[in-house]
């Protein structure tokens, strides 16, 4: 039992954060600054993003042979938390972290050459079209149909909660090109290319006020039987065994660590009759608890990380990872808002935060609402709860 | 960056849990809390003759020369079992003590009668008004020539019924709550002027109030005024300790709570089947792998003597108390009736949970100290909260 660092890992330390360091400029920052809300994110992402391409590091994880860097478990550790410290953000994961191994894993080699280097590149901007109006929660039930004519699938139906479709230039989906069997069987993963006629997207407002999730209608869209992966039938599958790649990176503990220590220094700003919030017992003790249970959370994910690296199956408490990283995450939102006291309700609109007279509030407030889609999304707390009592307890 | 045992601690833990499956099924755990002093005298000498009594000690006063992980394996095992003999008391606190500050003489002396099993120690250091603070100690210490003269009293001495000597918690100078001033005496359980009145925990484990009258102590432990510098890292060790005796019995409840569900039927069905149990039978896991995520954070940072180990520590004492508290309690729950009963061994590893909460400061008390630690830092106020 042993998490010293070598001195090769304490050198590649250095050089990462050397490397946030430089690429953390002023100009991106703003760019990137309140992320989700900014109509400037799509340019910034695809700024930073490049930035990590031209180190080799845009996709540190794939295989060696399509861009990844042959890391060990420790690095990819010490590169994310590096990056959290830095507060650079996680590259927008559905290219290069979802749909990106089922291409290198099931796709052909013609699928490979064709889309990972503009993923690396960020060339292709991607969504996930998984959910549907009837399919939420129980996915396996989704009805958006793809049927066979010559070598193009007819595409009828339709995705829901697609984040970033607005700006994406494809769609992985799942569509069911069998309806007779078992509801898991039947299910296809297509690529589809959001300009193809047919192909609409209409926006959903949501209650954080932020433009990111859209409705995507497929009427009679037409795509080649080519921009399939792997088997008629299997796209369950493939899709299952993405959440794999996800599991690792899901908890988010390096951006909450950073969260954190930001909420604790806003929390000390906040300064009545000479009494800093941090000093009330009641403040004290909920942003005690939500440490603790990150310093649990980040050591869970070593154990899984550990465990991967020698080749092993992840152990139980990788199930934990989702579930317990986005409830830190929403405490921690929560707590944020608190700290705002009456402007956590106040609209900011056009005023500037000197006018305001608050300067984290609005941030606060939209990252609230927005992180409440967190316990929904990727499977809702409930059934990461069912999938944990039948997986891994035998319920 | 590894969570592996060495072959070294996994031989240590096998045997301990040959012993525990061998000896602390829950009948014969009963009959063995029932002894005088709440634990076997036989199974002590059996530790001492598999070794396990020379662990954390150096290796040139007969011990093994062990660290953390060392102590943490057994101690998991012992938690699984619910193992009443005074490991922690005599050997971690009472040894750790002496392997810590006592002259070369005294550990000569000393030491290698723990490894043999031939001898009982324990620390008092709580009194009656201190709660959970180690520095508020009221026991007087008085130079008298060469020796020391002890009054006061001592409380809740964890295996201080059966302890021959003790390391006592006195002041020497200073004020009531001082760290300075602090410093530690090895008594002689039966000297003149020693009154002790033991009794039993909610476990079945035993401790004792000890009243000390005009006591000469046998020899003072360092130097006056060190006690609090010495005394922290054995307590650091300690609390390691506790927490790891804590998951093991958190491991038990959690798989026999499980069990219970796979088998108990109600309305024609495994209550294991309802949505509601599951759910909370998941947050019983979660609780029992928070508590193991921050005790190997603990061990690991400790074992390094990483800048991280007092702020892991506290973590993970908090954690002890609060997964302890869920898991207790909801063992309990869906136990229905049963739970209340002492027919199982449910309450007993509810009890054995709650007085780890104690021990050595509760959850409520270390999140205050947490909160002190990481809260102190004047730092520059952050601008905004960007991404």
């Amino acid at each position: 039992m042993d998490i010293r660092f070598t001195d090769e890992e304490l050198a590649f330390q250095a050089e990462v954060q050397q490397f946030f360091a430089n690429v953390m400029d002023d100009d991106l920052k703003a760019k990137l600054h309140g992320v989700e809300a900014s109509p400037d994110l799509k340019e910034g992402m695809i700024e930073y993003q490049r930035r990590l391409n031209a180190k080799g590091w845009m996709a540190p994880g794939w295989p060696a042979e399509y861009g990844g860097q042959n890391w060990s478990v420790t690095q990819h550790f010490i590169f994310n938390a590096e990056r959290g410290k830095a507060g650079a953000p996680a590259p927008i994961p559905f290219g290069v972290t979802m749909v990106a191994p089922v291409i290198y894993t099931y796709g052909t080699d013609e699928q490979k050459a064709r889309f990972l280097p503009r993923i690396l590149n960020s060339d292709d901007w991607w969504c996930q079209g998984y959910s549907e109006p009837g399919a939420g929660s129980d996915l396996a039930s989704l009805q958006c149909k793809a049927e066979r004519d010559g070598d193009d699938y007819v595409i009828n139906g339709s995705k829901i909660w697609t984040s970033f479709a607005q700006a994406a230039d494809w769609i992985f989906c799942l569509v069911r090109t069998d309806n007779s069997g078992r509801k898991q069987d039947g299910i296809s993963f297509l690529l589809i290319d959001m300009t193809t006629p047919g192909v609409t997207v209409s926006p959903i407002e949501t209650i954080d006020g932020i433009y990111h999730l859209n409705e995507v209608h497929f009427d009679n869209a037409r795509v080649p039987v080519e921009n399939r992966i792997g088997e008629e039938g299997k796209g369950w599958t493939y899709a299952k065994s993405l959440l794999v790649h996800e599991r690792l990176s899901i908890a988010e503990v390096a951006d909450s660590k950073r969260n954190l220590e930001q909420l604790r220094e806003l929390a000390r700003a906040q300064v009545n009759g000479g009494q800093s919030l941090l000093q009330d017992p009641v403040f004290a003790k909920r942003l005690a608890d939500v440490e603790i249970d990150l310093m649990a959370l980040e050591f869970t994910e070593l154990r899984v990380l550990a465990s991967a690296a020698e080749g092993s199956m992840p152990g139980p408490e990788s199930s934990l990872l989702k579930l317990q990283g986005t409830t830190i995450q929403q405490t921690i939102q929560e707590l944020r808002m608190d700290v705002a006291g009456y402007y956590s309700q106040t609209l900011q609109g056009d005023l500037s935060a000197a006018q305001l007279g608050n300067d984290f509030a609005d941030f606060a407030q939209k990252q609230y609402f927005r992180g409440r889609a967190s316990s929904i999304y990727g499977g809702s707390d409930e059934v990461q709860k069912n999938v944990t009592a039948k997986h891994v307890l035998g319920l | 960056m590894n969570f592996n045992l060495s072959e070294e601690q996994t031989m240590i833990q096998d045997s301990v849990a040959r012993f525990v499956q061998d000896n602390y099924a829950f009948d014969k755990r009963n009959a063995t809390v029932a002894l005088q002093h709440g634990f076997s005298a036989d199974n002590w000498q059996q530790f001492a003759e598999l070794g396990w009594l020379s662990i954390p000690f150096a290796e040139e006063h007969g011990g093994f020369g062990g660290g953390p992980v060392d102590t943490m394996v057994i101690m998991q095992e012992f938690g699984r079992g619910l193992v009443a003999e005074p490991f922690l008391p005599t050997v971690l606190l009472f040894g750790g003590l002496l392997q810590a500050g006592a002259s070369e003489e005294l550990k000569n002396d000393l030491i290698p009668q723990i490894v043999a099993g031939e001898l009982q120690g324990a620390f008092a250091f709580a009194e009656r008004q201190s709660r959970y603070a180690i520095t508020d100690v009221r026991t007087r210490a008085r130079q008298d020539g060469v020796s020391w003269v002890l009054n006061g009293e001592k409380t809740v001495v964890l295996n201080g019924g059966a302890a021959q000597k003790l390391v006592v918690l006195a002041r020497s100078s200073g004020e009531q709550s001082d760290e300075n001033g602090l410093s530690l005496f090895l008594v002689d359980a039966f000297a003149e002027g020693v009154t002790s009145n033991a009794y039993r925990m909610t476990d079945g484990r035993e401790a004792a109030n000890i009243v000390l009258e005009n006591v000469t102590a046998e020899a003072i432990i360092g130097g006056p005024g060190e006690g609090y510098a010495l005394m922290s890292p054995v307590l650091d060790q300690a609390v390691l300790a506790v927490a790891a005796d804590a998951l093991g019995a958190m491991e038990s409840l959690n798989a026999q709570t499980l069990e219970y569900l796979k088998t108990r039927k109600q309305f024609g069905t495994h209550i294991g089947s309802f949505q509601a149990l599951q759910h909370r039978m998941v947050d019983m896991f979660a609780a029992c792998e928070n508590t193991r995520s921050l005790l190997y954070r603990a061990v690991c940072a400790l074992d390094a003597d990483d800048e991280d180990a007092q702020r892991s520590l506290l973590a993970l004492k908090v954690m002890v108390g609060r997964a302890g508290r869920k898991i207790g309690g909801e063992g309990i729950q869906m136990h229905g009736g049963m739970g209340m009963t002492e027919e199982l061994s449910v309450g007993s590893y509810v009890k054995r949970l709650m007085i780890a909460n104690t021990l050595f400061g509760d959850a409520d008390y270390q999140q205050q100290r947490f909160s002190a630690l990481v809260n102190a830092d004047e730092k520059q106020p952050v601008a905004a909260a960007a991404a």
